[in-house]
């Protein structure tokens, strides 16, 4: 250990500033990177589902019609 | 080579090596990343010229180096991609671009915070922060040609064009900027000569370059995954990936 | 192969000049971004001397950029590209062709003009003799290397800023070459290593550039 106290090490020899600085903004940019990363998965998980299941809701509502101008069809 | 390397063109089996990796990549790399700068600040002894701002070092040459990597390792997937047709090379191309983009952010900022001690100025024109500054601008150039085309097929091929036409001026930018340099600014500016760094400086070093570079893989991985999932949309796989990751309970 | 060559050759000189005010207008912007210097700097002849070469050469890109655009956006809209393309003869060929034209128009009366534009900035002789070579060795490669990024926007609506974006960068080199060299002359130091290196990079683009412009042009016709 280089510094013989807390506060001998936050204040870093007087450089407190710059290299705090530095420090606390590549984690916030990497930080960022990840987040967005993993939100922008869950977000198209989601998209892909719901895409499907609209998919889905159409062509059932495509058989039902069918179903029902088939069975009008007949009924006539 | 290219049997073993060839299913993995396969975007669904792209995906399943992305999801494998991904842990190996992440969780070391925040390690080596946490243990390099905790030695770094708390332990490395002090520098003698410049005290304790020399730790901004820790994390301001991994990012520059790897800034430049990713870069080179962008135009070589974007080379793959074009050369052999690999749709998986330009997504994983445009994967590695905003994560290249925030590290060389970070090497921007980083040599700013260090400058403003040891130049008094936050900027300065030096020749690796203008070269830093211009590889940032062809990083956002591929990315927002990629946001610009709606078919990302189309995107990938063009980003990736941009990406080897950057790759090209990365050293004649490098040189040039480096020789503009010494031109104009004379000796004003005291450059940091590296004399050859203690041991116990360069350990925490190597340790936050592996760290970073580990780091940069695990992101590109988890972006690739992402990207791989919004040009399959429609795949039966993406439905049982999505079912599986949510959750069945709302599903409709 | 040479009858198309030819054909195109003639064709796209006979439109540029028939649409002379496209071909003034980034002459004019050129001309009215220089006025800026002295008015916004001030008119001190040492000082327009100092950053003339810098000035020149940064308002010859950016008027470049504007102009760039048209180099192949009639022929991708009216349809024209695609029929190059199925002409089955070589697209870099063709693009090459049309690159010279774009040269031939838009940076040789940029050429004709510059003694105009060493007088408002105060060359000397010497400085203006630098400047023409860097300009004669530089502006194709301007051209090449732009046709790249035109050919991969061209499809695009709103090309204009992004094409900016992406070719500023890649120009810093030949803008940094180019005011060395005409700051040497100023000096009356030799200025040959400069313009070596401005043919090399020029080498460079002309052996690989039509190739490059013809995959773009294909990814963007899609």
């Amino acid at each position: 250990m280089q510094f013989d106290s807390l506060q001998g090490f936050l204040a870093m020899g007087g450089y407190a500033l710059y290299v705090w600085l530095s420090f606390g903004v590549s984690l916030l940019a990497l930080l960022w990177v990840v987040v967005d990363s993993a939100s922008t998965h869950k977000k198209l998980l989601r998209n892909a589902r719901e895409e499907q299941a609209r998919q889905a809701r159409i062509a059932a509502a495509r058989k039902a019609q069918a179903l029902q101008s088939e069975s009008q069809q007949t009924g006539s | 080579m290219w049997k073993w390397l060839h299913p993995y063109a396969k975007p669904e089996r792209a995906y399943q090596l992305c999801v494998t990796l991904q842990p190996y990549f992440l969780w070391p790399g925040i390690l080596c990343l946490v243990a390099g700068s905790i030695w770094g600040l708390a332990f490395a002894p002090q520098d003698y010229q410049q005290g304790d701002s020399f730790r901004i070092i820790y994390i301001h040459v991994p990012s520059a180096i790897l800034s430049m990597s990713t870069y080179v390792a962008m135009a070589v997937a974007a080379l793959v991609g074009i050369v052999w047709q690999w749709r998986t090379a330009f997504m994983a191309m445009i994967a590695m671009a905003p994560i290249g983009a925030v590290v060389t952010f970070i090497a921007l900022f980083t040599g700013a915070a260090w400058g403003k001690p040891m130049w008094g100025t936050w900027w300065v024109w030096d020749a690796r922060l203008t070269s830093e500054l211009i590889l940032l601008f062809l990083y956002l150039g591929v990315i927002a040609l990629y946001g610009a085309f709606e078919d990302k097929q189309q995107a990938g091929k063009a980003a990736g064009v941009m990406a080897l036409v950057g790759v090209v001026n990365v050293p004649i930018i490098h040189y040039s900027v480096e020789w503009w340099n010494t031109l104009h600014q004379g000796a004003t500016i005291s450059k940091f000569d590296k004399p050859s760094i203690a041991p116990e400086m360069l350990w925490p070093l190597l340790i936050a370059l592996l760290g970073l570079a580990l780091f940069i893989a695990a992101v590109t991985v988890m972006r690739m995954k992402n990207e791989i999932i919004r040009r399959e949309y429609h795949r039966p796989w993406v439905k049982d990936l999505a079912a599986r990751a949510l959750g069945d309970d709302h599903a409709v | 192969m040479n009858t198309l060559i030819n054909g195109i050759f003639k064709r796209d000189m006979a439109l540029a000049f028939r649409q002379r005010s496209e071909l003034a207008q980034p002459l004019m912007f050129l001309l009215m971004v220089i006025t800026l210097f002295p008015l916004g700097i001030g008119p001190g002849p040492v000082t327009l001397q100092k950053i003339g070469p810098g000035v020149i050469w940064i308002a010859a890109i950016l008027s470049s950029l504007l102009a760039m655009e048209r180099l192949f956006r009639d022929d991708f809209w009216d349809g024209s590209l695609e029929q190059y393309m199925l002409s089955g003869q070589s697209v870099a060929a063709i693009a090459a062709v049309k690159v010279l034209v774009h040269w031939l128009v838009s940076f040789l009366p940029l050429a004709l003009f510059s003694p105009l534009l060493a007088l408002f900035l105060n060359l000397t002789v010497d400085m203006y003799i630098a400047l023409m070579l860097t300009l004669v060795l530089g502006t194709p490669l301007l051209s090449l290397v732009g046709a790249i990024a035109v050919g991969l926007t061209v499809g695009l609506q709103r090309g204009g800023v992004l094409l900016a974006l992406l070719l500023i960068p890649v120009f810093i080199p030949l803008l940094i070459f180019a005011t060395s060299a005409v700051d040497s002359a100023a000096l009356q130091l030799p200025y040959r290593a400069q313009l070596a290196i401005i043919g090399a990079m020029l080498m460079l683009a002309m052996a690989s550039a039509p190739f490059a412009i013809a995959y773009a042009l294909k990814v963007s016709q899609n």
